[in-house]
């Protein structure tokens, strides 16, 4: 019993990483860039939620749509001001600006918000469900985290198979210049690809709030570091793998807390995803391109 | 000119120049074939090189002859088939032996060091004759510095062939096209392969470029008495140079024999310049 | 006619590394002139062992990202293990070896080893893959030194040297000395790293690149950056220049991190995060990839950089976000000028606007 208490915690930590890394992996599927700056996108959802629902007594719900609102822009703005420029630069370039872009959101958040935590309230409360007489505990967070993250991926995977954005947005990174060529506009494409990442990181952030409630400017940091982990732990670009990526870290980092060391636990995730990667090059769901000679 | 040559038939029912009858063929390939996603990109193929001839390797676009390159050097693992290299067999080899093995290449869309010079280029293909250790580069010890001045001098001379002395210290990348494809050559022969392969060499020349292109390789035929094998689309100068022809359709062999027999051969007509007699048919 | 208008690559190369040589060694005068006499503030004179230190790590993480075009985002990771490994060599020969300049040099040595070899531990795995997964790897294996060395003990008593994994079980006699203490690191460390000691750290780094760059193996990592596959074409042995270039660099990072670390009485782990990889990944970029000049000046700009804008305190590391992102743009984008005039009234505005602040 306590090792499915653990095993859905993992799940719902899991969960989160996965919304956060739908981000990343959706991003460089059509952008072929590592944005850095995503975990910085949901710590300033979680703030907005903070603010929002804390001191200006929101009903929680209205709350997280208004941060996810404020990201869904903040990821247009950042793309247009900062990466759009440099479609055309080496990726090494982008990097770098994308963790500029993270910096500056960190460091903002420093000024506007200050660096002392502040206590994130469960945008549901701190109830849980009582199963098998109590044996199995499961907060009403978890649940809530675990079916948002059902919703999320069918609702997302829908989106991109049945859609028109959607099939603009597989166009646009499979091949830019030819979907530009079929009438797709790719810049659109693009902005909508950072709103619906930021969008869905806002609601990480109120998830891994609520989950775990201190509130950082960097408390997007690691786990911004272990969901990109994910995705290209599930292969980078898609998005079934960012899923699957981000469920695996989270059960594995979970049982790695529990079983062998929590100080080590990091150390113990990171060694899995070096060790997928050696057997799965591209990660466990991604494509391996061959070079054409 | 072209040398006089004689094909013969060898037990293998391959044709080779009567002058390498009696020495062991460079390479052998027998029965070789790919399978690229689920097509035989390359099947069945059969190829027979003397040790000196000029062979070509001509076919329709999609035919498979890049593949058949790829293949040889181990770009591609073959699926089936065995290819033997002055008599071994180069099963389970990867791309860096096969060269170290004899057969050096050149690529149909230019890779070249872009960001090293024109010498650098070529010294670096000349890696595997140094042998002087990182510690002796950083210290500058005498072996160093002799197999530096060594290699240089090689790698001058070997340029001095193709007219690019005097560019020894020009970027790459910033050469115009057509030297770029002559650095390719040198720097394949810089590895000293006893299998040349060229492939499309004369893609994007002019008339005259392509003129001194067939001049070059013909000096570097004498001068270094290896076998070049080259893919190329421009008729005139395969026919010309070439002793031995193999033509690819569908990634399968369907004619091979010298450049006479080939123009007159049915097959090929059909498929290879069957659209142009066909045109030449309606313009009549 | 066109031949004088293609760059002759020899003489501009040449020249670059003499300029190199000739700046380091000039800047090394003056420094050394105005901290000797006491022209430079305390704190820059605090800060030049750093700033050497950062510049090696600079050449370090060049000969990777720039010499052979493999991007690794945890080269701090090198740099932690040289430190913890040469400052505990140190300490273990404070008493063998009294005369610190020697200790140091040992230390340094021992330290640079033991980096190379988690360099070739960690090269086996990691240069089977390519491009963004060979970053993403290099991350992870930055974040797993880290994690390792935070939960690492060891000391020494008589009966020799003692470790211990998780929490101090090291079970040391009496008279034993716990030296390194998992997440408190190590403290107590003597300062006997001096900016002589780093200028001479950094010319033998710039001579290792320079010479290197200019021999076989050198030739060879540029020749698999400029062009895999034709690289095989001509016989190069990918892996294994590859792990060279990796080890070496690993070498000088770890050489580095003794260096950084011996400047300061205590060090920890978590110093050497993401955090500091992204750093040193930012010199390299802003110095130009490949361009050894470049980087070490980007290194020692970028270190004093934020003292500098100390005055604007709380807004210091903003406007170093700002400056990054804004000198990103400005080097990369090709109509930049169209760029910049449309961004022009934000441009000015944003620094003003910060410092009314």
């Amino acid at each position: 019993m306590i090792f499915l208490n653990y095993f859905i915690s993992g799940i719902s930590l899991g969960s989160i990483y996965a919304i956060i890394a739908l981000g990343y992996t959706m991003v460089y599927g059509i952008a072929k860039m590592l944005n850095f700056a995503h975990g910085d996108v949901i710590m300033v959802g979680a703030y907005v939620c903070f603010y929002a629902v804390a001191r200006y007594n929101f009903n929680p719900f209205l709350g997280v749509l208004l941060a996810m609102i404020v990201c869904t822009f903040l990821g247009i703005i950042v793309e247009r001001l900062a990466y759009k420029p440099l479609r055309q630069a080496p990726s090494l370039a982008v990097l770098i600006t994308a963790i500029g872009v993270s910096y500056f959101l960190q460091n903002s958040a420093l000024l506007l918000w200050s660096s002392n935590p502040k206590v994130f309230p469960s945008i549901i409360g701190r109830g849980a469900f009582k199963l098998f007489d109590g044996e199995l505990s499961v907060s009403h967070i978890t649940a809530l985290t675990i079916i948002a993250c059902l919703v999320i991926m069918v609702v997302l995977t829908l989106f991109i198979s049945k859609t028109r954005l959607g099939k603009a947005m597989r166009a646009c990174s499979e091949d830019k210049g030819a979907a530009q060529l079929m009438g797709i506009n790719v810049n659109a494409t693009i902005s909508l690809t950072f709103a619906i990442g930021s969008g869905l990181a806002a609601i990480a952030g109120a998830l891994l709030c609520s989950a775990y409630p201190t509130l950082m400017p960097t408390t997007g940091a690691l786990p911004g570091i272990k969901a990109f982990t994910a995705a290209v732990f599930g292969g980078i670009g898609s998005i079934p793998g960012a899923f699957l990526g981000g469920l695996m870290l989270g059960v594995i980092e979970i049982f790695a807390k529990a079983y062998i060391s929590s100080q080590l636990s990091d150390a113990v995730v990171f060694a899995v995803l070096i060790i997928v990667l050696l057997v799965k090059p591209a990660g466990l769901l991604g494509r391996l391109t061959q070079e054409k000679v | 000119m072209k040398p006089k040559t004689k094909y013969v038939q060898v037990p293998s029912r391959s044709i080779l120049p009567d002058r390498d009858i009696a020495r062991e063929p460079v390479l052998e390939c027998i029965n070789l074939g790919i399978t690229l996603g689920g097509i035989k990109a390359v099947d069945n193929f059969n190829l027979t090189i003397g040790r000196t001839e000029i062979a070509g390797l001509i076919g329709p676009n999609g035919a498979g002859k890049t593949t058949v390159f790829n293949l040889l050097t181990k770009v591609y693992q073959p699926t089936t088939g065995t290819i033997l290299l002055n008599g071994k067999d180069t099963h389970g080899m990867n791309t860096m032996q096969v060269n170290k093995a004899g057969i050096a290449r050149t690529f149909q869309n230019i890779r070249l060091f872009k960001n090293l010079s024109v010498v650098d280029n070529v010294k670096a293909a000349m890696n595997n004759e140094m042998h002087y250790n990182m510690l002796s580069a950083i210290l500058r010890l005498p072996n160093y510095r002799r197999e530096e001045v060594a290699a240089h001098r090689r790698a001058l001379k070997l340029l001095s062939i193709f007219d690019m002395q005097d560019m020894a210290d020009v970027r790459a990348g910033s050469l115009p096209y057509g030297a770029q494809r002559r650095l390719e050559i040198v720097r394949a022969l810089a590895t000293n392969p006893s299998l040349l392969l060229l492939d499309e060499p004369a893609a994007g020349m002019n008339p005259s470029e392509t003129a001194d292109l067939m001049d070059n390789i013909r000096k570097v035929h004498e001068m270094f008495q290896i076998a070049i094998v080259l893919i190329e689309h421009d008729m005139s100068l395969v026919m010309n140079i070439c002793e031995g022809i193999c033509v690819l359709n569908f990634g399968q062999v369907i004619a091979k024999g010298t450049p006479e027999e080939i123009q007159s051969n049915p097959a090929v007509i059909e498929a290879y310049l069957g659209r142009q007699s066909s045109h030449k048919e309606k313009e009549a | 006619m066109t031949m004088r208008r293609l760059i002759n690559l020899k003489r501009v190369e040449a020249r670059r590394i003499y300029l190199t040589y000739f700046i380091v060694i000039i800047a090394y005068v003056i420094c050394q002139t105005m901290s000797s006499t006491r022209i430079l503030s305390s704190t820059m004179r605090g800060m030049l062992v750093p700033i050497c230190a950062y510049m090696v790590m600079s050449i370090s993480l060049n000969l990777v990202v720039g010499i052979s075009g493999e991007l690794s985002l945890g080269h701090a990771g090198f740099m932690s293990v040289g430190a913890f490994s040469g400052v505990a060599a140190a300490i273990l020969m404070q008493s063998v070896i009294p005369f610190a300049p020697v200790r140091l040099a040992l230390a340094m040595i021992i330290a640079a080893i033991f980096a190379a070899i988690a360099g070739f531990l960690i090269g086996i795995p990691v240069l089977r893959l390519k491009g963004d997964y060979l970053a993403i790897v290099t991350l992870a294996f930055g974040e797993i030194i880290k994690s390792i060395l935070n939960n690492f003990y060891m000391g020494m008593d008589s009966g020799g040297i003692q470790f211990s994994m998780l929490s101090d079980t090291t079970r040391l006699l009496p008279g034993g000395k716990l030296i390194i203490r998992g997440p408190m690191g190590i403290s107590g460390i003597q300062k006997i790293a001096t900016f002589p000691a780093g200028f001479i750290l950094v010319m033998i780094s710039l001579m290792i690149v320079f010479n290197l760059v200019n021999s076989r193996s050198g030739r060879a990592f540029m020749a698999i950056r400029d062009d895999r596959i034709a690289a095989e074409s001509i016989g190069l042995d990918i892996t294994k220049y590859k792990m060279m270039a990796f080890v070496l660099s690993a070498a000088m990072a770890g050489a580095a991190g003794a260096l950084f670390a011996m400047n300061y009485s205590t060090i920890v782990a978590n110093k050497f995060d993401f955090n500091t990889s992204i750093l040193i990944l930012v010199f390299v970029v802003l110095g130009g990839q490949g361009n050894m000049l470049g980087g070490i000046i980007a290194a020692a700009a970028l270190t004093i950089l934020p003292e500098k804008l100390r005055q604007f305190s709380d807004y210091r590391m903003l406007l170093y976000a700002v400056i990054l992102i804004v000198t990103m743009l400005g080097t990369n984008n090709q109509d930049i000028r169209n760029f910049f005039a449309k961004l022009n009234p934000f441009r000015h505005k944003e620094p003003e606007e910060e410092e009314a602040a």
